[in-house]
């Protein structure tokens, strides 16, 4: 057999029929579902009189919604509430297994997966939600679908695909001191722009990426999406099998054998080529922020705004003027000298127990700035247990910080935690397009260290030497 | 699902690139459970001006291009967020084509799946449209998706690829869920075979051992 890429294998292992054009029925084993994408899904299925073909294959949660505040208390937006109050509903009616809102193991779709060993290596997964690319951290194709589509994959466990192209993202090399995937993954994004993984399926290699912990692993997948792929995976290996063992819903006993035995064979054969490669050195990657209105729009700490004038292209030129102006920025500007009034630690992509620990240590013994107003979200109910357990709650409270229940809070302000126009907020959430957390905001993203450090200082400082 | 075969419409122009769905329809739009009624929400931040009255200069707002049915926009139209509430939103308005340079891949996705249909032209064609739409009032636009068309009124015809079975959906309007179901044995037989080569992939996560009940 000709040599195979990871994602070929995984591919092919899910090939329901080809059709002689390439038009392929593509199983999917899991689907995750929240209230925000699901309800004409379900509304589909009502009316069409079909039902879920498995529904033991499906997990619901409500997160982008939820609020982050006292949870005994009626949530004060109706329409909010509506909505999650029709999530209950249809999985009710769909017999469908749902976190409801009281429930510890309740949290961000894309952290409670990886959490309850719902992800698993060589699967397929999908969710309304385009940053489920996340999952490929496991070594599985994991992306985001549109509602059309969640309800097609309820009634038939399938998706209509066609084969997606791949792409190696090789980073080599050991990352500086606090540097951490969040800067990998930016300074990608950084390199092939917005749309330079569209149509591709990215696959990270390298020394670098072996390095990472499996929470390391999905920050970087979970943005695969912001450089314009739907999915973006890393080959299982030891770390991951640890990372599963003994989870929930992972397999148990000698099913846990037989599945590690087929998780071992998961990787790129030697001799496969991928249609694209882009290289990176982890040593040249600095710490990154954003400074522009999309993820590519970023540049390192020791680096300045850019300068419209200086770029040829017209596009790329009317597009940065562009963003300038809605970020209120002056071109040349150090990156150092950008205030900024509101910190946010949250999200699908940095709100995991590890990027909690890092941030509350270094939150340790100090104090957050004056007239800055910084909160911290726990991807899950179980994440913030167990922070609380370890006592990294109260390293965030003596310093200054909020911390909240878990849910997509701030990362796209659907629920009360939203920027007023003019802030600024060091986010280390995925997204700063105009308005994401609150119109008028102004989202610069960044890692978890380098916005505890913002928060301390008011403005961003180069983690590296910070002290 | 309408079919979409051929129209002659009126294009609004959106002369910006990386237009991202968090644009397109903002977060507040997205708590409704309905597919219907998300015109409000389009481009709602883009419409309005600093102090919150109307935006004269955003297309929406300007009596000329009322009606429009072809959007015509710039690269990587669509991207960010999955949610089908931007192809809804458009729709709502009138929209039934959107032409562009390039496109998000999930927005692309979700436009075939509600009878919109996506054209990807060249840059240079997409450049030469844009200007003749913002000098010519009423400028309307050909979309045959039977000859992968699109035709100016000077009669300029560019051609455009498409994959063969989105086009042949979109084109008869059929049901994406309905075709599928047609391939059910096919779907059996996989399951069966898999079962046996990765048996752990079908526990129920319902009744799991330790799992979710």
């Amino acid at each position: 057999m000709a040599a195979q890429t990871l994602f070929d294998k995984i591919w092919d292992s899910h090939v329901v029929r080809a059709e002689p054009d390439g038009t392929t029925l593509l199983y999917i084993d899991r689907q995750l579902v929240h209230e925000v994408t699901s309800p004409q899904a379900f509304e589909g299925l009502k009316l069409s009189g079909r039902r879920p073909r498995r529904p033991g294959a499906t997990l619901a949660v409500p997160d982008h919604n939820v609020p982050t505040t006292d949870r005994t208390v009626a949530i004060a937006d109706p329409l909010s509430a509506k909505q999650i109050q029709t999530l209950e509903e249809n999985c009710r009616d769909f017999d469908i297994t749902l976190f409801d809102m009281n429930d510890i193991r309740q949290g961000v779709v894309h952290v409670i997966g990886p959490e309850q060993g719902f992800t698993l290596p060589g699967t397929t997964i999908v969710c309304g939600d385009s940053h489920t690319s996340t999952h490929g951290a496991f070594g599985a194709l994991a992306f985001g679908i549109g509602t059309s589509e969640v309800e097609h994959v309820l009634a038939t466990q399938c998706l209509v695909q066609k084969r997606p192209k791949t792409m190696e993202v090789r980073i080599e090399g050991t990352l500086s001191n606090f540097c951490s995937a969040k800067d990998i993954i930016l300074a990608i994004i950084g390199k092939i722009g917005t749309a330079g993984g569209t149509g591709y399926v990215i696959e990270y290699t390298g020394s670098a990426i072996r390095a990472l912990s499996m929470e390391g692993r999905m920050t970087l997948c979970n943005m695969s999406i912001e450089g314009g792929a739907r999915a973006g995976m890393v080959a299982p290996d030891e770390t991951t099998i640890a990372y599963i063992k003994g989870r929930p819903l992972a397999p148990k006993g000698e099913l846990f054998e037989q599945a590690v035995n087929a998780w071992r064979q998961l990787k790129t054969d030697a001799n496969a080529t991928y249609d694209m490669t882009v290289t990176m050195r982890a040593e040249d990657i600095a710490p990154q922020v954003s400074w522009g209105t999309n993820p590519g729009m970023v540049t390192g700490i020791d680096q300045r705004v850019p300068d419209p004038r200086t770029i040829a292209d017209e596009n790329q030129r009317q597009a940065t003027t562009r963003a300038l102006e809605y970020m209120g920025l002056l071109p040349n500007i150090p990156m150092t000298d950008i205030k900024i009034d509101t910190v946010f630690i949250g999200s699908c992509t940095n709100s995991r127990i590890e990027d909690l620990r890092l941030a509350a240590n270094l939150a340790k013994g100090k104090r957050v700035a004056t007239g800055v107003r910084a909160m911290v979200v726990p991807g899950s109910g179980l994440v913030k247990q167990q922070a609380e357990q370890e006592g990294l709650d109260r390293l965030f409270k003596e310093a200054g910080f909020e911390w909240r229940e878990a849910g997509c809070s701030m990362c796209l302000a659907m629920n009360a935690d939203v920027l007023q126009p003019g802030e600024r907020c060091a986010s280390t959430s995925n997204r700063n397009f105009e308005g994401r957390q609150g119109a008028g905001g102004r989202t610069h993203l960044v890692s978890p260290a380098m916005a505890v450090a913002a928060a301390i200082e008011g403005h961003f400082v180069d983690i590296r030497t910070w002290k | 699902m309408q079919a979409f075969t051929a129209m002659t419409g009126l294009v609004a122009p959106l002369d910006r690139v990386n237009v991202d769905t968090d644009q397109i329809i903002p977060k507040q739009f997205l708590k409704t459970i309905k597919r219907t009624g998300l015109r409000e929400g389009l481009f709602y931040d883009w419409r309005k001006q600093k102090d919150g009255s109307q935006d004269p200069t955003f297309f929406l707002n300007q009596p000329q291009f009322q009606g429009a049915t072809i959007l015509l926009t710039r690269d990587n139209f669509g991207c960010g967020s999955s949610r089908e509430h931007a192809p809804w939103a458009l729709l709502d308005q009138g929209f039934r084509c959107v032409i562009a340079s390039s496109f998000a891949d999930i927005f692309y996705n979700n436009c075939f799946q509600n009878g919109i249909l996506p054209v990807v032209l060249k840059a240079d064609e997409v450049l030469a449209m844009m200007n003749d739409c913002l000098a010519t009032p009423g400028y309307r636009l050909t979309v045959d998706l039977g000859n992968q068309t699109v035709t100016t009124p000077d009669g300029v015809r560019s051609c455009f690829e498409i994959d063969p079975f989105r086009k042949d959906c979109l084109f008869r309007g059929l049901d994406a869920i309905g075709l599928t179901l047609q391939h059910e044995a096919s779907i059996t037989t996989y399951e069966t075979r898999r079962r046996t080569e990765a048996p752990w992939l079908f526990t129920d996560l319902r009744y799991d051992q330790g799992g979710a009940r």
